[in-house]
């Protein structure tokens, strides 16, 4: 049976479609990511599935159990990481574990036999008793990554897990969640992070303007979309190089700013040509899911 | 379904809200001392500036008892309205929209039902401590010797839900900490001067009177007075009719509203 399924889902807010027609599939064991721009409805779609709000039409169902109907009961096997730190900060790190795992109806005696490996885990065993607004950022995320397992969940929700914090928390972060995978847990994430979504997921789905434009794993979708390779060339005469030469080398040419994206199968010929033009600084690298993404989603800015 | 009858549904009650409440009480027990020395603060004030000061001026006008006596009646109402009020808003305010405790409760099995009733209750609670607190002065002050006195408790607690209530009601609706000064402005200070707190509600003109009846301190004032005074209070059915009517018509205009603004 599938952890979480949406089907035909749409939601308006003021007449406006934030969701325009989603289905999702979460199989179990597996982590699902949903990557999309700023404003594509991913936090909308979170909502709708577990249950804090009702889609206008549409049908989810999580572990079997109708949402939203049944979704305070889905929600006892399932754990939520938000995208804005919503962790206690009159408690101690230990104490916002415990007033979490009453929600869930717990004994404070099996809270308290699960907390010491979760604060292991969240790497905070020796700040167990520090208040929260002593923490940093990471280990705030970290110890709200915790709190979404105290009681034994299924299913994790993360949303941006790790936007705002630096390299090795972002590591850190990515590590735990392969643990939890490892441990036979599923993961919904969502991202506007290219290299997250490829490192963790195993499927995604792309989403823009309320609607899944493409979903596969990373490498079908990028094999689907995108040449294998990139060639970026940066300068002042980049620009007039791509309209003269590069055109014609590559199977296709962006400029975004200052820099032109030549993609290509076979890449040869190309870096050649770019050899003998000192001038001109270049990049050679395999395509990734952020040429995907741009491709998908274009480059303009969305705000 | 329309969106106004899915807020509008009727509160489904469920212990769970006992969790939020532990939350609360939690938090407070690390602030308890400090916490209950303020709230004694503005009502010792009262009562010994003006039930000293004032009430040197005036004895035996009020029914042989003396002004301070008469006074500290409406201090136990008084601070049950202000502490229920100040919890429901500025402290309710931070978790639901500063500190996003709510939506973190809300993401584990509890619904936004459970998570009102818990603040509700919590609120009165924490309006119950502080009248007790007044009480207890008062007693030893000696203004307040009968063991009838102890029926203000339960009259308090339901002041509690109300008052609690009604701030959750200005929660809902409010963008900012600063809309709640328009609330105590328009609705708790006109309570404080007309609803009998520091003179009886019959010395007003007449219409004042009849709007007086209609506010709930009015009913809650009528009902911890003559208590406290070693009286079984004349129409105790339809104080606490109008009281548990606020509180009830209250919680339900909370509930709707937040639904409206939490579960969109």
């Amino acid at each position: 049976m599938a952890s979480l399924t949406a089907h035909a889902l749409r939601k308006s807010y003021g007449g406006r479609e934030v969701i325009a027609g989603i289905d999702l599939e979460l199989r179990p064991g597996e982590c699902f990511g949903l990557l999309g721009p700023n404003g594509a409805g991913k936090t909308t779609t979170l909502r709708l599935c577990l249950g804090l709000t009702e889609p206008d039409s549409g049908a989810i169902s999580m572990f079997g159990m109708p949402v939203p109907r049944e979704a305070r009961e889905a929600r006892a096997r399932v754990g939520v990481v938000p995208q804005i730190d919503n962790l206690d900060p009159d408690f101690t790190a230990r104490e916002n574990l415990l007033v979490y795992g009453r929600y869930f109806g717990m004994s404070n005696a099996r809270i308290a036999a699960r907390v010491p490996a979760l604060l292991e885990f969240a790497g905070l065993a020796n700040r167990a008793d520090d208040n929260i607004k002593a923490l940093s950022g990471g280990m705030k995320r970290r110890l709200t990554l915790a709190r979404a397992l105290i009681n034994d969940p299924a299913l994790i929700f993360l949303d941006e897990p790790t936007t705002g914090l630096d390299p090795q928390a972002r590591h850190l972060i990515w590590e735990r969640l392969r643990q939890l995978l490892a441990q036979g847990k599923t993961i919904f994430l969502t991202t506007h992070f290219m290299d997250e979504a490829e490192r963790l997921c195993h499927r995604l789905a792309i989403m823009d303007r309320g609607r899944v434009i493409a979903s596969g794993s990373p490498r079908e979708l990028i094999g689907a979309h995108i040449e294998p390779q990139v060639v970026e060339v940066f300068g002042d005469g980049a620009e007039a190089w791509a309209n003269a030469h590069g055109a014609s080398l590559s199977e296709r040419c962006e400029k975004t700013g200052d820099t032109t994206f030549c993609y290509a199968r076979n890449v040869g010929p190309l870096l050649q040509d770019l050899e003998a033009r000192p001038e001109l600084r270049y990049l050679h690298r395999p395509a990734n899911l952020e040429d995907v993404f741009l491709r998908l989603t274009g480059r303009d800015l969305r705000d | 379904m329309s969106n106004v009858t899915k807020y509008c549904a009727l509160p489904r009650l469920s212990w769970r809200f006992i969790h939020v409440w532990r939350r609360n009480a939690m938090v407070w027990r690390k602030l308890a001392i400090p916490s209950m020395l303020g709230n004694l603060a503005d009502p010792m004030l009262y009562m010994l500036g003006f039930g000293y000061g004032l009430g040197r001026m005036m004895p035996d006008v009020f029914g042989g008892t003396s002004y301070i006596a008469f006074l500290a009646a409406g201090m136990v109402c008084s601070s049950t309205m202000m502490s229920a009020s100040f919890e429901a808003m500025y402290s309710g305010f931070s978790r639901m929209h500063v500190q996003r405790t709510w939506d973190a409760i809300m993401n584990a099995p509890v619904t936004l039902d459970d998570v009102l009733i818990g603040e509700a209750v919590w609120a009165a609670s924490k309006s119950l401590l502080s009248a007790i607190a007044v009480l207890v002065v008062a007693a030893a002050l000696g203004l307040a010797q009968s063991w009838l006195a102890l029926w203000a408790l339960p009259v308090m607690f339901v002041t509690g839900i109300a008052f609690g209530s009604l701030g959750l009601v200005m929660t809902a609706l409010s963008p900012s900490y600063d809309f709640f000064m328009y609330y105590f402005t328009l609705f708790i200070t006109p309570m404080m001067l007309l609803c009998g707190v520091f003179f009886p509600v019959d010395q007003l003109p007449q219409a004042l009177q009849h709007a007086a009846a209609l506010l709930p301190l009015t009913h809650a004032v009528a009902l911890v007075r003559p208590l406290m005074n070693d009286t079984v209070p004349p129409g105790v059915a339809i104080h606490l009719c109008v009281l548990l009517l606020y509180a009830m018509a209250g919680f339900y205009g909370a509930l709707a509203l937040t639904r409206r603004r939490l579960l969109t």
